[in-house]
């Protein structure tokens, strides 16, 4: 085996989390090498127009996405079930190269509700530990909102994100959300303009009382720089967003707000092609010494480092645990351990609205977040769950990202799948339909869950991970309760005709529907080791100097986007790495 | 509304194909002979030589997807928009070699429809494999194979090959009928480059402005119907 020279910091895995911890440790003045097993690419030359714009390569092929080919996960529905590969994309996007999600992500970008931090305390303080279904595990992150706030500032900040505040210091703003948790600071940038179809959601939205805002958008509105010196350009909503990179240096991405610094640092260094297989532990197995890889000519390499950063993406993090035998694998059936627990989702509905001729809605004016209209009344504990007897909620969104016609086309209700009707529907559609969609939360439970698979292996011979998952009976009421407001809207918009697609009690959870990328769980922090896998600043409980960024950490999911808490918690985590484990080595919290 | 922009008629689309490629055009309508329900003049897509499927196959593909996506005066069919090249020329890219796909054993065709495509094809092993069942099927079903039959006749066969009604023996017919659908329409509406939407012919008829991406002065007009035709990532104007 090769063995490199040894860094302070090593980083595995080089999207959003890697990038921000490389910034951050560098500026501390760590050594710090960050290990990718993609290539590199920035805007010029890999994302340029026209290249950009084809929706075959990108939004159908998946150019950007991991090559499941190498490495994919199993999926099965319960415990009794066998798993087979998740062979093609569908349900869920990987990333793939520098960069990582962070590149073909929407930029719809959120922070939490405080409650959403303190979960399970909220829940049980304010209806009772009976509301939660016994087989319900939720819990808290370890950390609250206002513990939070400056980082999730931070991170917005970063991003260039536009939009309106809600809630300035406590006090509310019009246009914006009201639902949120108070913030210091506006946004960096004021929102992008509505298009047509999310300007008609947010009136029919207003007309029944709601409180529509813009939603918030990591596509910069204006030319703006951020807190590194980088630039970012306004949006010019090319329709061509989620799925595909950015021309226009608009959407952020770790391209367009760090790389542009961190690259150019002598104490950071970046090994592309390079496949992290394990962190190595010493004898004690308390401590790391590195991590063990695969070079772009397939040799193994040791490097060592007194701290190692796990940052992949959400399922390889709780993979790459799990494959270096660090904390006790999740056990379903007896609650205990803690590697792979709470893997959690997300449920969608949409509603496509289709009008008459006369109007025109353009769809493929769109951003994958500017433009867009958002109701939260629903989301997070921003209304009394009594009655309805679900915990979660979500947000309702108005308007489109685009109008891609292979994926994006949608027809009215009764139209064929094929031959002329369908031809017909599709020429008298495409121009004059908008969408509603529901964006909710899915909590965590007992036996949903991520280990390794017994069968299936990736291209170097390893086991591929294990998802067990189906959608619970708290998610189908909430879906429902969700798509029932939704449709509301949906006909005060004044629509010929609507069409919802909502998942009812009973179907399966489908891998072949796009649903959304927010995987979550299965490393996840909190207060105790013997429920968590990191205490509150997302260090190992069982090996202090390795830290899991991501959404890996989320205890169960949120009904919002992930990526600004994601952002927001990485860099409180650096913070405590900065400023108190450097100086004293070893846990930030006892056990 | 008068500032909507003018749904492309038939007439046009031809015209404008006529303009687009007149060489190719003239000779692929008159060197070969017509047939009925496929390739109508003007559009050059039977000038095309496949790579990868035999005769056999090339007629099943042509007379499946144009019942698909039929003609009519609504817009180009998909033999008219190119589709058989398509996916023929998709047949040695990545995709048809399975190169997107995670295809290491042991594979379960039986696992619920809910865990996605488990069989041990890839896209133009499916194709052939598909195809000969299916053209012996009709043989042996109406005494012909598909490409020879009715239109009426092949609708039939491909709405029970939709449903699965139709039992092959290591061919799921629905499956196949998922991934030809699925390939006609990308396609009818990808861009050009890639062989079918000849002329962005399927962009003109619903109004997708193709590889323009740029709407920063239209986010400013809410409602306004826009006006500009479709370009491709290589340059094609309308």
């Amino acid at each position: 085996m090769i063995r490199m020279k040894p860094v302070d910091v090593v980083i595995v895995g080089f999207g959003w989390t890697g990038a921000i911890m490389g910034a951050e440790l560098t500026e501390a003045g760590l050594n710090v090498l960050a290990l990718e097993r993609g290539n590199y690419r920035d805007t010029s030359p890999d994302f340029i127009y026209p290249r950009n714009a084809d929706e075959l390569a990108f939004g159908i092929r998946g150019d950007l996405f991991q090559p499941l080919a190498r490495e994919t996960i199993t999926v099965r529905h319960g415990l009794n079930d066998t798993a087979v590969p998740y062979r093609q994309y569908g349900s869920f996007l990987f990333g793939n190269n520098v960069g990582g999600a962070g590149v073909h992500w929407n930029g719809q970008h959120y922070r939490p509700s405080p409650e959403d931090l303190e979960l399970e305390s909220h829940i049980a303080q304010r209806y009772g530990r009976k509301f939660m279904p016994e087989d319900m595990q939720i819990q808290d992150y370890g950390v609250t909102y206002d513990e939070l706030e400056p980082f999730l500032e931070h991170f917005e900040y970063v991003c260039g994100t536009s939009g309106k505040a809600g809630n300035l210091n406590g006090s509310l703003q019009e246009g914006g959300n009201p639902f949120e948790g108070p913030r210091k600071r506006e946004y960096p940038n004021p929102p992008v303009r509505s298009n047509y179809g999310a300007g008609l959601f947010a009136d029919a939205a207003r007309a029944l009382g709601y409180k529509p805002f813009p939603q918030p958008s990591a596509n910069a509105s204006q030319v703006y720089t951020n807190p590194y010196g980088v630039r970012l350009g306004p949006c010019n909503l090319c329709g061509y967003c989620e799925r595909f990179s950015c021309y226009m240096y608009s959407k952020a991405s770790p391209q367009t707000t760090i790389l542009p610094v961190l690259l150019r640092r002598p104490n950071f260094s970046l090994r592309t092609q390079s496949h992290v297989t394990r962190v190595n532990l010493d004898s004690t197995r308390k401590r790391a010494t590195g991590v063990t890889y695969i070079d772009a000519q397939g040799q193994e390499v040791e490097q060592p480092a007194d701290l190692v950063i796990v940052a992949a993406f959400q399922m390889h993090n709780v993979r790459l645990m799990l494959l270096s035998g660090i904390g006790a694998p999740y056990d379903p059936v007896t609650g205990k351990g803690v590697i792979g627990k709470n893997y959690a989702y997300q449920m969608m509905s949409s509603i496509s609205v289709f009008y008459d001729r006369d109007v025109a809605i353009n769809p493929f004016i769109g951003a994958g977040s500017g433009g867009n209209v958002i109701i939260d009344e629903f989301n997070s504990d921003h209304f009394d769950h009594g009655p309805h007897g679900f915990v979660g909620g979500g947000y309702i969104l108005g308007g489109q990202t685009g109008g891609r016609p292979i994926q994006q086309l949608l027809l009215p209700p009764g139209t064929p799948a094929w031959g002329e009707k369908w031809k017909r529907a599709a020429k008298e559609s495409y121009l004059h339909t908008t969408g509603v969609q529901t964006h909710g939360s899915v909590m965590a439970y007992r036996d949903r869950y991520l280990d390794l698979d017994p069968t299936y292996k990736d291209a170097f011979g390893l086991p591929l991970l294990r998802m067990t998952f189906d959608w619970h009976d708290n998610e189908y009421k909430m879906t429902k309760f969700l798509t029932d407001r939704a449709q509301e809207i949906a006909n005060q918009m004044k629509p010929r005709q609507t069409s919802a697609t909502v998942r009812q009690p009973g179907s399966h959870y489908d891998v072949r529907q796009y649903q959304t990328t927010h995987t979550t769980g299965g490393v996840i922090q909190g207060a105790s080791p013997e429920t968590s896998a990191l205490n509150r600043y997302q260090q190992s409980w069982d090996v202090p100097n390795v830290f899991v960024t991501g959404a890996s950490a989320f205890p169960q999911n949120i009904g919002y986007n992930p990526t600004g808490l994601i952002g927001g918690l990485t860099y409180w985590s650096a913070k405590a790495i900065r400023e108190t484990y450097l100086k004293h080595p070893g846990p930030l919290v006892q056990a | 509304m008068s500032n909507k922009p003018r749904s492309p008629s038939r007439r046009d689309f031809l015209r404008q194909s006529m303009v687009a490629v007149p060489a190719v055009t003239l000779l692929g309508s008159s060197a070969l002979a017509p047939e009925p329900g496929h390739a109508a003049p003007g559009t050059g897509a039977k000038t095309y030589a496949p790579r990868y499927f035999n005769a056999a196959e090339w007629d099943f593909l042509q007379a499946a997807v144009d019942r698909l996506i039929p003609p009519s005066e609504d817009g180009p069919s998909a033999v008219e928009a190119g589709v058989p090249e398509f996916i023929d020329r998709q047949m040695d890219a990545a995709y048809g070699h399975g190169g997107y796909w995670y295809m290491q054993g042991p594979f379960v065709p039986e696992s619920p429809a809910t865990l996605g495509y488990q069989l041990r094809y890839t896209p133009r092993e499916f194709y052939r494999k598909a195809i000969a069942a299916i053209d012996d099927w009709c043989r042996r079903q109406h005494g012909k194979s598909f490409s020879a039959l009715t239109h009426e006749q092949q609708d039939d066969i491909l709405g029970q090959m939709e449903k699965g009604q139709i039992k092959l023996e290591d061919v799921p017919t629905d499956t196949f009928f998922s991934q030809l659908i699925t390939n006609t329409k990308e396609g009818y509406f990808s861009d050009p480059m890639y062989g079918g939407n000849k002329q962005m012919g399927a962009w003109k008829m619903i109004g997708f402005p193709g590889a323009r991406a740029d709407f920063a002065d239209w986010i400013e007009q809410p409602g306004k119907a826009y006006p500009f035709g479709p370009v491709s990532i290589e340059g094609e104007q309308s």
